[in-house]
Order: C-alpha cells, then sequence, then structure tokens
C-alpha cells in the first residue's frame, strides 16, 4: 500500500522537485527537463544550484530531490566507483536497490579537458597534454574536486608523468584568472561555453586519460512512469557542438536560462512557458525568502538563547558552560555547517534555518548572560528586600536592565544571520544566495550583485531597524553610546 | 498590633564559623524609631537582613508583629516591609514615579488609589510633581533619597528598615531630609528599624538606641538614657564624639 503511494506521489498534486548542480550546464538541463514536464502538465519545483555532486546525490537518495543532471563519468567513477568504462546497464543494475535511475543520455560528451591560453599555446607549441611536461614553468591551478579526484590530476599527473605540483581555485573563478594570466594551465569541461568567450585552447588527450562524461537526466524511479517517459525524449537531441553553443548563449551572450530552455524546446515543437524572468520579481522573490529564512532562525534563537541565559545565569559555571557551548559552534565554518545539517534534515530551507539558528546562538547568550551577571548589586538586594519574587526581578530588574546589551547581541545576531543565509542555497534553500551561486557558476558579475547589493543593504536596513527599536524600547541615558 | 514591631530572642547568626551576631535579646517598640549604631562588622546589616528574611538565625526567632519570619514565600512578608537603602538604590530604567509605584501595581491597586498615595508621599515628602516623568539620574542625591523613602513607604507598611540611607547625602541637604522623614514617620506612625554607623544621625533620628559591637548589644535603650548614663566606655566614646 505504501508503495503505491509513493509511486504515485510524483504525479500532478506533489510538484516534481528537480535539482541541479552549481555549473551553468546542469542549471541549463534541469531548465529544460523542468519546462518539457512543465509543458506535460506536471507541476514543477526547481531546486538548483546545489553545493556539488555528493549534496545533489544524497539528495536524491534520501527523496529530497526527484533528479537531477549526472554525468556517466561522475556516477561511475566518484559514486558508484566501477571504474573507467561502465556501461549504462551496470550502472543501473548498482542503482535499482537506491531506487534511481540513469535515464537516456542527452549525447554530448563533456568530459574534463585540459586548456591554455590560444596565444600561450602557439608560442609554446602546446598541442598535447604530454607537451606540457616540457615547460616547468608554467602554473597549473586546478578545481577543487578535480584537484582531489581519481580521475582528475592524481591519475591525470600519473598517466603523462607531469612535474608540476597543482593547487586548487574556485571553478567559477579559473576561467576568469587564466584569461588574466594569474595562471596558465586549468581544467575546464569540454562543452564549457566560457571556452570561446576567453579564447581557450583544450590540450588533447591522445592517451585517453579522461572517461566520457554523458550528461543524463537521474531519476528517482518512484517520480512516476510518464515523468521518465518525457525525459527519456530528451536522450540524443544535443551532440557536443549544439551543447557548447547552448552553453555561450547564456555564459557568453547573457541569455538566462529560462529563454534558451524555451527556444531549445520550441525548435522541438514543445512550447513551454518561461514563467516571465523579470528582474524585480525574482529580486523580491529572493529577497522574501532570504528574510523568512534569517527571522525565523532568528526568531527562533531569541527565544532559545534568552531561555537559556535565564536558566543557567545564577551558576557561574553553568554560564560560562553554555556561553563556551555557543562559541564552539561559531568556529565551525558557516558551508560546513550546512552540510552537516543534511544527514540531519535533508535540504531546503530546514537546514538552512537550523544551522542559522545555532550561528545566531552565540551573540545573544554571551551578550544576555554578561548583562545579566552584571547588574549593579544593590539594585537586586533592594528588589530582593522589596518582596519582588523571582520572576517579578526577571521581568521587572533583570531584563530591562539588560535589555541594550541584548538588542545588541540579537543586533549582532541579525546581520551574521542575513551574511550566512546567502550560504544557503548551496543547500537549496533560496534566497539572495540564490543569484549569487548562479552567477558564479555563470562568472556573472552582474548577478552576483543582485545577491550581494540586496544582503548588503538588508544588513544596513537591519542595523537602522535596530536602532530605531533601541529608540523605542531603551531609555536614553541606558543606551550605548 | 503587638506592642512590639520586632522582637529578637537569643538569637545567634554565624558565617563560615564566624560569629557575626551573638545570644541577641532586642525587642522595637511600634511606632518609634530604634536607631541601630555599630561599625562595619558589628553585624547591624546582618541583624536587619535577619528582620525580612533575607538572612535566617542559626538559633533563636525573630518576630515581626508577633509573627515569627518565614522562610518561605517571603515575598508577602516582604511586602509589608519598607526597605530604603544607601543611594537610593532606584531602579535607573524605571522613571520616579515608577519606581514608587512599582509595588502597588504588582500589588493590583486601581489607578486612582495609586495616584492618591503617590500624590500624598510627594506631599509629604516635599517632592515638586515635575520629579515623576524624570528618571533618577536626573535628580539630586538627596530628591532621590526621598523618592526612594516614597518607594518604601508606598504600600504603607507597618515597618519601615533603613540601610545607612542617609550616609551619601551631603551634611546640607541631609538635615532636610531628616526633618522630611521625621513628620513622615509620626505622620504614618511607621514603626522604623534605622541603621547607621553615626551616632550624630541615631541621637537625631532615633527613639531609641541599640549600640552593637563585634555581634553583640553592648547598650539598648531610650535615646535619654543612653546619652545621659552610657555605662560603657565604647558607649561613652560614642556619645562624646557626636557632641
Amino acid at each position: 500500500m505504501a508503495l503505491l503511494f509513493s509511486a504515485a506521489a510524483g504525479h500532478a498534486d506533489e510538484p516534481i522537485r528537480i535539482a541541479s548542480k552549481n555549473s551553468n550546464e546542469s542549471y541549463l538541463l534541469s531548465e529544460i527537463a523542468a519546462q518539457l514536464l512543465e509543458s506535460k502538465g506536471f507541476a514543477v519545483e526547481r531546486r538548483f544550484g546545489l553545493g556539488g555532486t555528493l549534496i545533489a546525490f544524497d539528495a536524491l537518495v534520501a527523496g529530497e530531490i526527484d533528479l537531477y543532471m549526472e554525468y556517466t563519468g561522475t556516477l561511475s567513477q566518484a559514486i558508484l566507483k566501477l571504474g573507467h568504462d561502465a556501461t549504462r546497464e551496470a550502472m543501473n543494475q548498482r542503482l535499482k536497490g537506491d531506487g534511481l535511475r540513469l535515464l537516456r543520455p542527452f549525447g554530448f560528451n563533456n568530459t574534463y579537458a585540459i586548456a591554455v591560453r590560444q596565444e600561450q599555446a602557439q608560442a609554446l607549441g602546446l598541442a598535447r597534454i604530454g607537451d606540457l611536461a616540457g615547460h616547468p614553468a608554467l602554473k597549473l591551478v586546478f578545481s577543487h574536486e578535480f584537484l582531489e579526484r581519481e580521475d582528475g590530476w592524481p591519475g591525470l599527473k600519473q598517466t603523462y608523468g607531469l612535474p608540476f605540483n597543482a593547487t586548487g581555485i574556485e571553478h567559477a573563478l579559473a576561467y576568469q584568472a587564466i584569461a588574466e594570466g594569474a595562471l596558465d594551465v586549468t581544467d575546464a569541461y569540454s562543452t564549457d561555453g566560457e571556452l570561446l568567450r576567453y579564447d581557450l585552447v583544450l590540450l588533447e588527450d591522445d592517451r585517453r586519460f579522461f572517461p566520457r562524461y554523458l550528461a543524463a537526466p537521474m531519476v528517482r524511479v518512484d517520480v512516476g512512469a510518464e515523468v521518465i517517459e518525457a525525459l527519456e525524449t530528451l536522450g540524443g537531441t544535443l551532440d557536443d557542438a549544439a551543447a557548447q553553443a547552448l552553453n555561450a548563449t547564456v555564459v557568453v551572450d547573457g541569455a538566462s536560462f529560462a529563454d534558451v530552455a524555451a527556444d531549445f524546446l520550441a525548435e522541438r515543437g514543445v512550447a513551454s512557458e518561461t514563467g516571465g524572468d523579470d528582474l524585480w520579481r525574482s529580486l523580491a522573490a529572493n529577497t522574501a525568502q532570504h528574510l523568512k529564512l534569517t527571522l525565523t532562525a532568528l526568531a527562533a534563537a531569541v527565544v532559545a538563547g534568552l531561555s537559556l541565559s535565564l536558566l543557567v545565569f545564577r551558576w557561574a559555571v553553568a554560564a560560562r558552560s553554555a556561553v563556551y557551548l555557543c562559541g564552539l559552534l561559531q568556529t565551525v565554518p558557516s558551508i560546513a555547517l550546512l552540510a552537516l545539517m543534511i544527514p540531519l534534515f535533508g535540504i531546503g530551507a530546514t537546514p538552512a534555518v537550523v544551522a542559522l539558528f545555532l550561528y545566531s546562538l552565540l551573540p545573544v547568550v554571551r551578550n544576555t548572560v554578561t548583562a545579566l551577571t552584571t547588574i549593579d548589586p544593590t539594585l537586586l538586594r533592594v528588589a530582593d528586600a522589596m518582596g519582588l519574587s523571582r520572576r517579578e526581578q526577571i521581568r521587572h530588574v533583570y531584563l530591562p536592565l539588560s535589555m541594550p546589551s541584548v538588542l545588541a547581541g540579537i543586533r549582532t545576531a541579525a546581520v551574521i544571520n542575513i551574511g550566512t543565509a546567502t550560504l544557503a542555497a548551496f543547500i537549496g534553500a533560496g534566497g539572495l544566495g540564490d543569484p549569487i551561486v548562479t552567477g558564479l557558476a555563470l562568472n556573472d558579475v552582474s548577478l552576483i550583485l543582485q545577491g550581494a547589493v540586496p544582503a548588503a543593504m538588508l544588513a544596513i536596513a537591519t542595523e537602522l531597524a535596530f536602532e530605531g527599536v533601541e529608540r523605542v524600547v531603551v531609555p536614553g541615558h541606558l543606551r550605548a553610546k | 498590633m503587638a506592642a512590639e514591631a520586632v522582637q529578637f530572642d537569643g538569637v545567634a547568626k554565624a558565617f563560615a564559623g564566624i560569629a557575626v551576631l551573638d545570644g541577641v535579646n532586642l525587642s522595637f517598640p511600634a511606632g518609634l524609631t530604634t536607631a541601630v549604631v555599630g561599625e562595619s562588622g558589628s553585624g547591624k546589616t546582618t541583624l536587619l537582613q535577619l528582620i525580612n528574611g533575607v538572612v535566617q538565625p542559626d538559633a533563636g526567632q525573630v518576630r515581626v508583629f508577633g509573627e515569627a519570619v518565614p522562610r518561605q514565600a517571603v515575598e508577602r512578608f516582604r511586602r509589608r516591609i519598607g526597605y530604603a537603602v544607601q543611594g537610593a538604590g532606584l531602579f535607573p530604567h524605571l522613571t520616579n514615579r515608577q519606581n514608587v509605584v512599582l509595588l502597588a501595581r504588582l500589588e493590583g491597586w486601581a489607578e486612582e488609589a495609586i495616584g492618591a498615595r503617590y500624590a500624598e508621599l510627594l506631599d509629604e515628602m516635599e517632592l515638586p510633581e515635575e520629579v515623576s516623568g524624570r528618571y533618577p539620574h536626573q535628580l539630586s542625591g538627596g530628591q532621590q533619597q526621598r523618592v526612594g523613602l516614597c518607594r518604601a513607604l508606598m504600600l504603607k507598611p507597618g515597618l519601615l528598615l533603613l540601610d545607612e540611607p542617609f550616609s551619601a547625602v551631603d551634611p546640607i541637604t541631609r538635615v532636610g531630609i531628616y526633618e522630611r522623614f521625621e513628620f513622615v514617620q509620626r505622620h504614618e506612625g511607621v514603626s522604623t528599624v534605622l541603621v547607621t554607623h553615626d551616632m550624630r544621625e541615631a541621637v537625631h533620628l532615633g527613639d531609641r538606641l541599640v549600640i552593637l559591637r563585634a555581634g553583640r548589644v553592648v547598650r539598648s535603650g531610650t535615646t535619654d538614657e543612653v546619652v545621659n548614663a552610657p555605662g560603657d566606655a565604647y558607649v561613652e566614646q560614642l556619645v562624646n564624639q557626636q557632641l
């Protein structure tokens, strides 16, 4: 019975949750799949820009999403550990147990490739990867993932006997860096549109080191036969040149994913709605989502932080332990804290809110505990001798006298939250981090600013709002000067 | 109402094994001001804290208007005892009026009753109405002290405990407050225990004196009795100092 229900879950009433990794090709392919399904009458929820292969795969296994775009080489080596040339049948055999399936590939091969500047290739006579060995002065900088993967730098170095020490860089930044000459050699994907934009050439992999990376939808089987049938029609629709041209339309010409996907589908006789990619509407939606994440986390942190502080402040050891514990949470790097939330809460808004909540605790608890424990003892003696009960003392003496410090703590937490919440886009929580993550994937500064500028303005607005609140609830002579 | 406002019977109190008060027997008659005089370390603050139950005796018993000082639910008991302290101890986040009427609010008094009692106290303490909306730090030390007394008297307590309330005020201002306090004390008929290290103040305000030294009562009686017949070298020294 439960099986029947979950098999039917993909239909109409519940939206199909489509994810993508944070590369521009992933965005584009997922957008194509999303519009195709929408044209068939399915409701779709987009959770694009997940921060890496493992986050996306884990989310799929956990049932947090229904499908995303994966590459055969990545799946067989990095995920399934099946080695170089596993067939799709072999991989699907292994995926069966988790209820997953890799559908027909689009057709193009977006393999890893080694890119150099055109003029440098000509000057040094670089044509094949092996040619690099003769120029030990070249600066090799690779994306972090490539640097670590077995099918990346370690294997490449061995196969070609390359005498270099390579360092790491965020993939989205590598193209600009190589174009400006800050580095000489980097990894690329063979269908990247940026190769055209920055006038880069690929070195020939004459020893056939890199496996094939055929992009294909990877789905949960319980998404339903109709969805799978629809997605299978995308098989074989894009060759290498077509894929590179499509990617370039986005990264070089600046067209939106939605428009490029719609055009692509229109050529195949599928009329889809782009949903109007209006700047102001998406800005408003992102800001609203950002505020929802930060305010929910902040409200929870204020309630929990104040309660915890009031619970412990009378005992010095407990108070200090509480502050240290909250401080410990603060030392976990934000992206790591977000990643740690995934096994517990999946992806989306919930793990982001929990992570932001944990981050907000320290400023609230530290300021509150400090304020509660440094109140003038004469006032406390008077409050006691007057016959104020514990509760009345908290309400009429401790809290109002601590208010300036407590408010300052909440204000700090709010501003930290607004900044940190931009990272929540990496785990599919949306908000102003969305355009930033997409912008990074596209190396599109204006898109990055669409997230960064409103986030900065929100932070300033928050500061001003708190000043206003302080003016209302704290008498002038007690305010921090 | 018992004839005694406060009664100490064989009261002893030690902190960390060191006796602070030892074998104290005292009675504080109702309606009068009793001044407890002693140096710091004499045990006079502990004596005050035994009356409002902040400190519990190791031996003996303290009774207030015939009722033993309770160990639990002390809040209700303390609200029947006014309390004023050195430096006034007014809450800085409340206006002067809010400071004075806080307890009446918590007791659920009607607004008119609060307004009437507040006006009466301002009048008795000769405080101008303008102080009401101001915060304590905007008043002089003397005015703060008067507001502190208003707060202590708001609920019309039968007993008033004063912990060196006038010692932070300059001597000229102090005389004005003494005069106001004496008027109010008689007008309200409130029994008062005043703790002070200042013999001159004790003689000025006290109907009766209790001289404490190292945790023991060395002399007690009406002010006239004590001043005219010290009966003890230490007391005589104190009496001579203030003359």
